[in-house]
């Protein structure tokens, strides 16, 4: 009842502005897990969640000669964080609002919009979306308001859709759905409002739910005692992100959120699986391993980033790692195989005071205790609420060897806690917002904002680039040798050297960049497009360093594509 | 105007319960309603003029049906904020919608329908959590910083003995703009 009721009021609106039908080329299994060096087909371009394009027709040496080739307004404030995904020549895009354009990635034209109705009582503390999924004919969407939409790539009708949860619980989904041969996986958010986070599998061709895994496991189940009481009901552990996957294990990886209430003395315990990486199987959607980043997480910091695949040589051994650059401060090294995950390494990549030492078997931290927020006091702590890197997505080169993280260095937080008061649907934190703090390090006078390489094998940090603010922003790189990446207050989206980190272009737009950028081809013409709309946690983030700054910024708002191409 | 406003709401109320029936639980805030706290905080008891402190903290409020008890807690577009204020520091505006120094604003966040949930209480403003929006409950409920764009719309108010009654409808759209 509920699920036809909410079909008619979300009346589902698509323009199809060409009458003629479009060339499409299906997305297959294969094509997936190996697609064409000229497509971006998912989220960061591959499973393995590189975010790598193999093109390399624009080099350090021709960039300076990137012009804009065509833009496109998206008529939506807010933070526009979708990658253009780009299948032979149609390009998808999502905006805030969760509008979603087709477009001719060679000429801009538009195919088809759809937009959907969102209901007035909606609350979005995120209002974002982080892109579409493609599998067959088909673009699938995840909403803000709880469902998960099939749309026909050529003409964008709606196919079918489906509640996934309740949006008056706090339910909502941000990131981009994950598809691995015919099955559709989401997970949820909402941590801050009270939710128990979970991930579904869907079947690509008539939406049928195949499978649902809790984040907070229930009674019964694994890790179930490392909540108190009934706090697992409302445990948090969102989903922000999308997952990378395995084909040889058929395990997909996926970075999990923090605990709620923000308080971690109001669930003692590890709070499985909280600010974790799991593996889950895919045909079943079995928890196949896990590792605990940081336990009984106090400092909101979401390890959100699904983990990067990549084959690393250590000790003369060649190993299959995950790695994550996490927002606890950590760079952290993984083994992963079919049945397990192991701890190899962690190095810090900015200024944290938390941990005081980390297990060297199995990784887990100890903390500073006075460092870790508690209820009825003010505690302070190192990095901040937003954390050494945030879910703005790090990359990896295969030629230079290269990890690229957006991070943010100097800034320091603090939190009030008190007891969390639980209302359906409304912010559940243990905290007041207000009372939220963040201020520099005396070294941020220097800079706050940086993007930074480091060499995977040696483990060393290579270079770094610093900015005056903080950085936002996701992070592309090429076989051309470069790393594309926007994410300052000063509007840029820039290109640097993959080996030196030397600034080589940039470009200024319409707003603060955001956005995950992508690489195409098409007719021998190699792109670059990213979106430019800033908004949600930059533009809050921006708002805390003016207060601790004095300063006044203004970045404006409104969302366009920019693609780019050499000129001549 | 007006119209259009009690269009927009009464819309979204029949609809959401998937029927065209008028649940009492989701309707609007009706002229005559008494004001109480949720049935959550304080059990649902009705609000006294006594409950509000001299400029504030402010009080979160549902309206309800008098006659049959009803609360209309069921849409999160009913939580309405009570404050009391010094009179002499109110706008006209303000004036004309308030009653004896207190007066009534929606709860709900014109940016992206936030529970309008903390106060600022050296300046005396309304704080949105969500993205820090901020409004002075003195001049309109006007936006005093932050993204939102537009005033929290006033419900006006009257005092019947020491409580307080529903005496107009919002004076606009209760809620993002999602158009």
């Amino acid at each position: 009842m509920r699920f036809f009721a909410l079909a008619c009021i979300n009346t589902l609106v698509s323009l199809a502005v060409d009458a003629e039908p479009i060339d499409y080329n299906p997305v297959t299994a294969d094509r997936l897990i190996e697609p064409e060096p000229r497509n971006w087909l998912m989220y960061r371009g591959t499973y393995d969640s590189w975010g790598y394009s193999p093109l390399d027709q624009i080099t350090p040496d021709n960039v300076a000669g990137l012009i804009p080739v065509w833009t496109f307004s998206t008529g939506v404030e807010e933070a526009h964080q979708s990658p253009p995904i780009v299948n032979d020549g149609i390009m998808f895009i999502t905006t805030p609002e969760n509008q979603v354009l087709a477009l001719d990635a060679r000429t801009g034209d538009l195919i088809w919009r759809y937009r959907r109705e969102l209901p007035d009582d909606l609350m979005q503390l995120h209002p974002t979306n982080r892109g579409v999924a493609l599998w067959s004919d088909r673009v699938y969407l995840a909403t803000v308001d709880a469902y998960l939409i099939a749309l026909d790539a050529r003409t964008g009708e709606v196919i079918w859709e489906r509640e996934v949860e309740d949006y008056l619980g706090g339910y909502y989904m941000t990131l981009a759905p994950l598809v691995v041969d015919g099955k559709v996986m989401v997970g949820m958010s909402g941590g801050d409002l009270g939710i128990r986070g979970f991930i579904q599998a869907f079947s690509a061709d008539a939406g049928e739910p195949l499978w649902k895994t809790y984040m907070v496991p229930g009674p019964g189940e694994p890790g179930h005692d490392t909540w108190p009481g009934d706090t697992w009901k409302r445990g948090g552990v969102s989903i922000w992100v999308t997952g990378s996957y395995d084909p040889d294990t058929q395990l997909a990886y996926w970075g999990t959120g923090n605990a709620g209430p923000w308080i971690g003395d109001q669930r003692s315990g590890d709070n499985l699986y909280a600010t974790s990486v799991l593996a889950l199987d895919i045909a079943t959607g079995e928890v196949r391993a896990h590792h605990q980043y940081h336990w009984n997480d106090s400092w909101d910091w979401d390890e959100v980033s699904a983990p990067l695949l990549v084959d690393i040589e250590r000790g003369g051994r060649k190993i299959k790692t995950l790695v994550h650059a996490g927002r606890n401060g950590y760079l952290w090294l993984l083994e992963r195989s079919a049945e397990d995950i192991r701890f190899v390494d962690a190095t810090p990549f900015v200024r944290q005071n938390v941990f005081t030492r980390l297990d060297p078997e199995s990784g887990r931290p100890e903390y500073d205790p006075t460092k870790v927020p508690r209820t009825g006091s003010r505690v302070e702590f190192c990095p901040s609420i937003w954390g050494g890197k945030d879910w703005p997505p790090s990359a990896y080169n295969p030629k230079t060897g290269y990890l690229y993280i957006p991070a943010n260095e100097n800034l320091c937080g603090a939190f009030t806690g008190e007891p969390a008061k639980y209302r359906r649907g409304e912010l559940y934190l243990g905290m007041q917002f207000s009372t939220i703090e963040v201020f520099p390090h005396e070294d941020a006078a220097h800079h706050i904002g940086e993007l930074q390489a480091w060499d995977l094998t040696a483990g060393k940090k290579v270079w770094t680039v610093e900015f005056p603010f903080h950085n936002w922003g996701p992070v592309l790189t090429t076989g051309g040798g470069l790393v594309f990446s926007g994410g300052t207050n000063d509007r840029y989206f820039r290109a640097f050297d993959a080996k030196t980190g030397e600034t080589l272009w940039k470009q200024r737009t319409n707003s603060g960049i955001v956005g995950v950028p992508t690489s195409y081809k098409i007719d021998g013409v190699q792109y670059v497009a990213v979106q430019s709309g800033w908004g949600v946690d930059a533009q809050r983030k921006q708002e805390y360093l003016d207060k601790a700054f004095g300063t006044k910024t203004h970045v404006p708002q409104g969302g366009v594509l920019w693609v780019f191409a050499l000129g001549n | 105007m007006l119209g259009s406003t009690l269009f927009g709401i009464g819309t979204f109320a029949a609809t959401n319960a998937g029927t065209r029936s008028k649940d009492p639980r989701k309707l609007p805030p009706q002229i005559g309603d008494e004001l109480v706290r949720p049935s959550w905080e304080d059990e649902g008891r009705i609000i006294s003029i006594d409950d509000l402190p001299l400029n504030g903290p402010p009080l979160l409020a549902y309206p309800r049906d008098p006659a049959a008890g009803i609360a209309r807690e069921r849409s999160r577009l009913n939580q309405i904020l009570l404050v009391r204020l010094e009179y002499t520091e109110m706008s006209e505006q303000t004036r004309a919608v308030a009653d004896a120094g207190i007066v009534a604003y929606s709860g709900i966040c014109t940016h992206e329908a936030c529970g309008v949930s903390e106060w600022n209480a050296a300046d005396r403003y309304f704080i949105c959590p969500c993205h820090a929006s901020e409004f002075d409950p003195r001049n309109r409920a006007a936006v005093v910083g932050g993204p939102a764009r537009r005033a929290l719309p006033a419900l006006p108010i009257k005092r019947v003995g020491r409580n307080i009654v529903v005496a107009g409808k919002f004076t606009n759209r209760v809620g993002a703009k999602r158009k």
